[in-house]
C-alpha cells in the first residue's frame, strides 16, 4: 500500500530539510520527499496533514527498561512498546537488567519475539557487558551481537572495574558496538539515595555526590581514548561529567553521552516541594542541583550532549509507596519526553527544532548503528508526527505504561506526539490532538 | 488572650520581636517536623507545656483531657527514653496507650510500613506516634493514614519533640531563646536532633554554632543560618548553651574519623573547654551519652549539666503536643 | 450596654460576701480560697483581703485552671484549642473548707469541672461556691453558696465581668447577641 502524506511541515536535519513537503511511502520505505507530489496510481491512502503538525524521522529512545523477562508486574514488552509509540517513539533500545539478565542469545531472542508479537515500536536489545552483569567475566558478546543486540551495558550498575571496561571496549569494537556505562563509583555511592547537597542534608537523606558519577565518566573517557573503542555515557547528570565528555571529544575520543529529561527539568528541590519525600522523585542518578541542570541545558544547546534518552524505569505503585530509603530508583519517561523537550527546550528557544530531532532521532540511530534518523529516499518509513503547539496535561492514571511512577503528574506542557508510523504503518494516533486521526 | 501569670519565665519575653499575634492552635493536623511550625506555634507549645509541667507535682498526676482517646506508639526503632516519655505523657492525659514495638531487619521482608499502619488504623486510634529509621516515614504515613501522626524521630530527618523539650529547657534557664548563643557539637551529619534543633533555634532568633569534623558536617547546612566551625573553642566561647550529640561508635567504619580517642581529643567536651563558655552556661544532651567520647564524665555530671532535667521536661512538652493536636482541626491536611 | 454592677457596688458585694463567709463558717483557720481562671483568681484575692480585714487572718489563696477538665473539649472540629494556663495551689487542700470562686455562674459546667479538678488535689472537708454573678440557666444541679448579685438573663445575652486587675476597671455589663 502506498501512503502520501501531503502538505505538512517536514523537519529532517540529516538531509537539511525544514519546510512544507509531501512524503510518499511505499512498501514500508520512504519513496520520495518533495514539494507538490502528484497522487500516484494504484492503492493509495492520501493523508492531508493538518496545519500545526510536523513530520520528522521516527524518534528513538535508546535507554528504556522494558522489564520483560522476569518483572512483568512493572511493564511488559507489549505495554512498554505501546507506551513508546504513545510517546511518539518508533524504536527503543532496552537495557539488559531483566530477570534473568540479558546476557545470552536466548533472552535476546525472547525480547525480539515479544516485540514482533506486539508489532508496535521496534526494539533493539542491549546485551550485558558481563555475565549476569556481575562484573567478573565478559558475557558472550559475539553471540549477543549475532542475536541482534545493538550495544552492551551493565546498566543498573557501573561496569565494575577499569580492567573489565577496557576489555569490553576492545572486544566490542570488533562489532562496532558501543559500551554504554552507568557511571557511578560504588564506594562513593555508599547507601546514598538523593543528590548530596543542601536538600538531602535538610531532609536527612544519605547523599549521592555528583563526583561519584564524574569519577567514572573520567575513567571511561580515558579508556575510550586508550583503546579506541566507543563509550556512551548513560543518563549523565553532573556538570563535572559533561566537562570530562567535552574534554574527551576535544581529543578525538569516541565518546557520546545522553541526558534524560528529568535531569534538565527538575532539581533536588523537588524532594522538598510540592510533596516532601516523594518517591516519584527518586531515581539514579538523582535529581541534582541547579548548577548541574544549567550545565545540561548548556550541553544540549552547544552540541556536546548527543542524545536525549528517557531511562524509562517503570515500578509498580506498591513498590513506590514505601519509605524513601526503600523505594526502588526510577521513573517512567516515554510519554512525557516529547512534551518536556518542546515545552522546556524548543519553545523557550534553548534549542532549535532540528537540534531536537538530532537529539531524539539522528544521533541515537547513528550511535546504535540502526536505521532511522533520516527521511531520505530508501530510508525505512519510521515517522513521528509531532504537534509542537498542542497542550498536554500529564495524568499519571492515564499513562499507557503499566506503571505510573512519574513526578510530572498535573503538569501542563506544550508539545505532543500526534501519530507514530513504523515501517509505513500507523501504530498510534493521539485522540487529543486535532488532525491526528487522519493518519489512522 | 492573656498569658499565665504564674509562668515563671514570663513567656511574654519571647514575644518581644514577633509581629504575629500569638497562636491559639496548631495549623497542621500532624506534627511531622519543626519545619512545618511557625515561631508562634512553637511558643504556643512551650507555653502549654508550662501548664502541663505543674501536673507532675500534684498528688494525682492525671487529668481527664484525653479520656477515651487511643494513642498508638508505633516504634520501629528501639527506644526506652522517648517511648516511655510519650507513654507517661499519654497516661497523664488519661489516654489509652497501645505500644507496638516492631523489630525490623533489613533482610527480613515483612509487612510494609503502610500495611502495618493501615492494619492498626482498623482499631481506630486517634493518634499514632511513630519512630522509624527512614527519613520521611512519617510523611508517607500522613498521606495514607487517617490518624494524626506525631513524629518521634524519622531516620536522620527530624525529632521535633526533642527540639521542643530542648527549647523548653533553655527557656526555663535563660528566659528566652532569641539572641542566645547555642553551640551544637557531635555527629551532626547523621543527627535528626541537630536538624530539628537548628530549625527551631533559628526560627526563634538564637545564634547557632555547629561544630564537628568536616566529614560529619551536613553539606550546605550553613544555608539554614548557622555558623559552621571545626574549632571547638570558637564554638563554645561565650556560649549560653552547649548541646552535645552522640557519636555513634559504628561511624568509624565509614571513615568519618579515625578513632574515638582522636575524636575526644579534638572535639570532646571537657571541663577546660566548658570554662570558655559563659559562667551560667548549661550543658545539654539528648541521650544516650557516650561518656569519654563526645562528653567527659565530669562535664556530664557537673554543675552545668541539665541533662536529667531535659528528660523530665520531655513529658510536659509531649503532653502539650498531644493536647494541642488532639483538639486540632479535623479537616486540615498535612503539607 | 446596661451596667448591672458598677465598681462601688462590686466592692460592697465582695465585702458582704466576706462577712457571710465568716458568719457561716465556724473556724476561719480551716478556710482556703481557690479562684477559677481567669477572673475568679483576682476575685478570690480580693475576698482574701476582706477576710484579713475582718478577722486578721491570712486565708491561703490558689488559682485553678479547669481547661483540661472541660466536658466540651475535642468536640468542636474547628476552632482554637482553649489555651491551658497553669494551676497553682500552694497548700494542702485535705480537710480544708475550700471556697471556690468564679465570676459568673451560668450552666454550672465550669464548676463541675472545677470540682473534678479539686478532688484530684486531695479531699477537702467541704467545698463552698462563691460567685459574683448568678445569671441562671443551670444545666447541672449546682448551687452557689454566696452570690454577689442575681441577674436573670436570656440565653441570647451574655454577662461581661471586667476587673481592675485584668481589664483595667471594675464593672459588669449585659451584652446582647449581635451587639
Amino acid at each position: 500500500m502506498k501512503r502520501l502524506l501531503k502538505g505538512g511541515r517536514v523537519v529532517d536535519p540529516a538531509n537539511g530539510i525544514d519546510g512544507a513537503y509531501d512524503v510518499l511511502i511505499e512498501d514500508g520505505k520512504i519513496a520520495r520527499v518533495e514539494r507538490n507530489l502528484p497522487v500516484p496510481g494504484g492503492d493509495v491512502q492520501v493523508v492531508e496533514v493538518a496545519s500545526g503538525l510536523v513530520l520528522c524521522p521516527g524518534l528513538i529512545d535508546m535507554h528504556v527498561h522494558l522489564r520483560e523477562p522476569g518483572q512483568e508486574h512493572k511493564e511488559t514488552i507489549a505495554t512498554g512498546t505501546k507506551s513508546a509509540v504513545a510517546g511518539g517513539f518508533t524504536a527503543v533500545a532496552c537495557m539488559p537488567n531483566t530477570s534473568p539478565v540479558n546476557d545470552s542469545a536466548a533472552t535476546t531472542e525472547l525480547i525480539l519475539k515479544k516485540a514482533a508479537e506486539a508489532g508496535l515500536a521496534r526494539v533493539y536489545p542491549i546485551g550485558a557487558v558481563s555475565r549476569g552483569s556481575n562484573g567478573e567475566y565478559l558475557a558472550d558478546i559475539a553471540e549477543l551481537h549475532a542475536a541482534g543486540c545493538a550495544a552492551i551495558s551493565d546498566d543498573g550498575r557501573p561496569v565494575a572495574t577499569a580492567l573489565l571496561m577496557r576489555r569490553a571496549l576492545e572486544y566490542a569494537s570488533m562489532f562496532d558496538m558501543p559500551v554504554i556505562d552507568h557511571c557511578e563509583d560504588p564506594s562513593l555511592k555508599g547507601d546514598g539515595v538523593a543528590h548530596e547537597g543542601f536538600h538531602a542534608s535538610v531532609l536527612g537523606l544519605r547523599g549521592l555526590p555528583g563526583a561519584a558519577e564524574t569519577i567514572m565518566v573520567q575513567r571511561d573517557v580515558t579508556l575510550a581514548g586508550f583503546t579506541g573503542g566507543r563509550v556512551h555515557i548513560a543518563h549523565m547528570s553532573a556538570r563535572g561529567s559533561l566537562r570530562a565528555v567535552r574534554d574527551g571529544k576535544a581529543q578525538g575520543f569516541n565518546v557520546t553521552c545522553e541526558v534524560a529529561p528529568h535531569h534538565f527539568v527538575l532539581t533536588d528541590e523537588a524532594l522538598a516541594a510540592p510533596i516532601q519525600f516523594d518517591t516519584n522523585c527518586k531515581m539514579n542518578p538523582p535529581l541534582r542541583e541547579q548548577a548541574d541542570v544549567d550545565a545540561m541545558l548548556e550541553g544540549l544547546a552547544d552540541g556536546s550532549i548527543d542524545v536525549i534518552a528517557t531511562d524509562h524505569a517503570p515500578h509498580s505503585a506498591d513498590e513506590k509507596t514505601v519509605e524513601f530509603d526503600r523505594a526502588p530508583f526510577g521513573i517512567v519517561g516515554l510519554e512525557t519526553c516529547v512534551p518536556l523537550v518542546f515545552d522546556r527546550l524548543v519553545h523557550p528557544g534553548r534549542i532549535t527544532f532540528a537540534r531536537a530531532i538530532e537529539l531524539l532521532s539522528v544521533n541515537p540511530a547513528r550511535i546504535l548503528r540502526r536505521p532511522g534518523g533520516s527521511l531520505a529516499a530508501g530510508a525505512v518509513a519510521d515517522i513521528t508526527v509531532l504537534a509542537p503547539d498542542a497542550s498536554v496535561t500529564v495524568v499519571p492514571g492515564k499513562l499507557v505504561s503499566k506503571s505510573k511512577n512519574t513526578p510530572f503528574g498535573g503538569w501542563t506542557l506544550r508539545g505532543a506526539a500526534a501519530a507514530t508510523i513504523v515501517g509505513g504503518r500507523t501504530v498510534f494516533t493521539n485522540p487529543d490532538v486535532a488532525g491526528a486521526s487522519a493518519f489512522a | 488572650m492573656t498569658k499565665s501569670s504564674s509562668s515563671p519565665m514570663g513567656s511574654n519575653a519571647a514575644l518581644d520581636t514577633r509581629p504575629e499575634p500569638p497562636a491559639t492552635r496548631l495549623k497542621h493536623r500532624h506534627l511531622l517536623g519543626i519545619a512545618d511550625l511557625t515561631p508562634e506555634e512553637i511558643v504556643l507549645i512551650l507555653d502549654t507545656a508550662e501548664a502541663m509541667q505543674e501536673i507532675a507535682h500534684r498528688p494525682i498526676k492525671k487529668v481527664p483531657t484525653l479520656r477515651g482517646r487511643t494513642v498508638v506508639n508505633l516504634f520501629f526503632e528501639p527506644s526506652t527514653r522517648t517511648r516511655t516519655s510519650f507513654e507517661v505523657a499519654e497516661k497523664r492525659l488519661s489516654a489509652d496507650t497501645l505500644n507496638v514495638a516492631i523489630a525490623t531487619s533489613s533482610v527480613v521482608k515483612g509487612e510494609t510500613l503502610v500495611d502495618t499502619a493501615l492494619n492498626l488504623e482498623a482499631m481506630s486510634p486517634d493518634m499514632i506516634v511513630l519512630r522509624h529509621s527512614s527519613s520521611g516515614a512519617c510523611h508517607l504515613l500522613s498521606r495514607v493514614c487517617r490518624s494524626k501522626i506525631i513524629n518521634a524521630g524519622d531516620g536522620m530527618h527530624e525529632h521535633p519533640t526533642q527540639a521542643l523539650l530542648d527549647a523548653f529547657t533553655i527557656r526555663r534557664h535563660k528566659g528566652r531563646l532569641s539572641g542566645i548563643k547555642v553551640a551544637i557539637l557531635g555527629d551532626l551529619l547523621h543527627s535528626r536532633v541537630l536538624r530539628s534543633n537548628v530549625l527551631l533555634l533559628t526560627k526563634l532568633g538564637a545564634e547557632v554554632w555547629v561544630c564537628g569534623p568536616p566529614t560529619l558536617v551536613p553539606p550546605g547546612i550553613e544555608r539554614l543560618g548557622v555558623k559552621v566551625t571545626h574549632v571547638v573553642e570558637d564554638a563554645v566561647r561565650d556560649a549560653d548553651v552547649i548541646m552535645m550529640l552522640r557519636i555513634q561508635l559504628e561511624r568509624m567504619q565509614g571513615a568519618f574519623f579515625p578513632s574515638l580517642r582522636e575524636y575526644f581529643n579534638v572535639f570532646g567536651m571537657t571541663e577546660d573547654r566548658v570554662s570558655l563558655a559563659r559562667p551560667d552556661v548549661i550543658i545539654m544532651h539528648p541521650g544516650p551519652m557516650n561518656r569519654g567520647v563526645e562528653i567527659a564524665s565530669e562535664v556530664a555530671d557537673g554543675p552545668y549539666s541539665v541533662i536529667l532535667e531535659q528528660v523530665a521536661n520531655g513529658v510536659a512538652v509531649r503532653m502539650a503536643v498531644l493536647y494541642l493536636l488532639a483538639g486540632g482541626a479535623e479537616n486540615e491536611t498535612a503539607a | 450596654m446596661p451596667i448591672v454592677m458598677d465598681a462601688d457596688r462590686m466592692s460592697r458585694s465582695l465585702t458582704r460576701i466576706a462577712h457571710e463567709i465568716v458568719e457561716r463558717n465556724r473556724g476561719i483557720g480551716e478556710l482556703a480560697l481557690v479562684g477559677i481562671r481567669e477572673r475568679g483568681v483576682p476575685l478570690a484575692r480580693r475576698i482574701a483581703v476582706e477576710l484579713n480585714r475582718i478577722s486578721n487572718t491570712d486565708v491561703p489563696t490558689g488559682a485553678l485552671d479547669i481547661t483540661l477538665y472541660r466536658d466540651d473539649l475535642m468536640r468542636q472540629a474547628v476552632g482554637p484549642q482553649p489555651l491551658v494556663r497553669s494551676t497553682d495551689i500552694p497548700f494542702d487542700i485535705d480537710n480544708r473548707v475550700i471556697l471556690l470562686v468564679d465570676d459568673v455562674l451560668y450552666t454550672g459546667r465550669t464548676i463541675r469541672a472545677a470540682l473534678d479538678a479539686l478532688i484530684d488535689f486531695g479531699r477537702p472537708r467541704a467545698i463552698q461556691l462563691v460567685v459574683l454573678i448568678d445569671r441562671g440557666h443551670r444545666e447541672l444541679p449546682i448551687k452557689a453558696d454566696y452570690v454577689g448579685k442575681n441577674v436573670p438573663t436570656s440565653r441570647r445575652e451574655s454577662i461581661q465581668v471586667r476587673l481592675q486587675e485584668v481589664d483595667g476597671h471594675d464593672e459588669v455589663v449585659i451584652q446582647s447577641d449581635g451587639e
